[in-house]
């Protein structure tokens, strides 16, 4: 079980792809990879959570921490490709009222 | 003919097998008959529990051990996890932690804290007892099916 990350810079947008489980083992390495990110005025911050297949509190903390971040430097975070299992979390604990995320409805949809 | 099959994992309390015991907890949750979002509940709920032991019970030493404990009954499962670490007091640390709101300072949101929460929400019940270590009791009851049987009976 791993948890892996990469990022693509797309013209304004910074895309990351998150894939696998998050949890309290793997959460780490998440953390410091979003710790890493470099964060410049101007560019949008998507993160892709379609390959998320599991997520806890403690990666819901991750999100929260990110946001914290990105919100400092005035750059706007969104999050998108949340399966209904991950939207409903986000909605239960009420981040979804706070940051911005999209469903991959539109991806099922293609597919 | 016993009224549940009981089920006991006891597992060092240590971050990398806390997947493992959800995998038993989908293994056992799929025998009872529970749907694919009641499994992902309870395998959400059953981590938070072992998380917390993971993280707050043994801070002297290293060598704790979390027991995870499952009866399975026709149309529930209860689930039971142990630690005998350091206790805490449930209500007040259940006082201190939720869901956010739309209205909160950024900068102050908590990054913890809603373990509990979302134990609370995603089970039916759960109790804790802390006479010497901390005791979890989350209990998830099987839904879709017996609201079908119990249509069924009326019906005919």
């Amino acid at each position: 079980m791993n948890v892996n990350v990469q990022f693509r810079e797309d013209g304004n947008v910074m895309r990351g792809y998150i894939e696998g489980e998050i949890d309290t083992f793997t959460a780490p390495v998440l953390r410091d990879e979003l710790e890493a990110v470099q964060i410049v005025e101007g560019r949008r911050v998507e993160l892709d959570l379609s390959k998320v297949n599991y997520i806890d509190s403690t990666g819901l903390g991750i999100f929260v921490a990110f946001y914290k971040k990105v919100t400092r430097e005035n750059v706007q975070l969104r999050l998108v490709g949340l399966s209904s299992r991950l939207v409903r979390l986000f909605e239960i604990t009420g981040l979804s009222e706070l940051m911005s995320i999209e469903t991959d409805a539109e991806v099922e949809l293609k597919q | 003919m016993k009224a549940f099959d009981y089920i006991e994992i006891r597992v060092p309390a240590k971050s990398q097998y806390v997947s493992v015991i959800r995998l038993m907890i989908s293994g056992l949750a799929v025998r009872v008959g529970f749907s694919y979002d009641e499994i992902e509940d309870l395998k959400i709920a059953t981590s938070e529990a072992v998380t917390n032991v993971v993280h707050h019970a043994y801070k002297e030493s290293d060598e704790g051990e979390v027991v995870v404990g499952c009866a399975l009954f026709e149309d529930k499962i209860e689930i039971m996890v142990s630690d005998y670490g350091v206790s805490f007091n449930f209500e007040e640390i259940k006082s201190k932690v939720g869901p956010y709101h739309e209205e909160d300072n950024v900068e102050l949101l908590r990054e913890g804290g809603l373990g509990i929460y979302l134990m609370e929400t995603l089970m039916d019940e759960v109790k804790m007892n802390n006479e010497g270590g901390v005791t979890v009791f989350m209990t998830k009851y099987v839904t879709k099916e017996q609201v079908k049987e119990y249509v069924e009976r009326i019906t005919t």
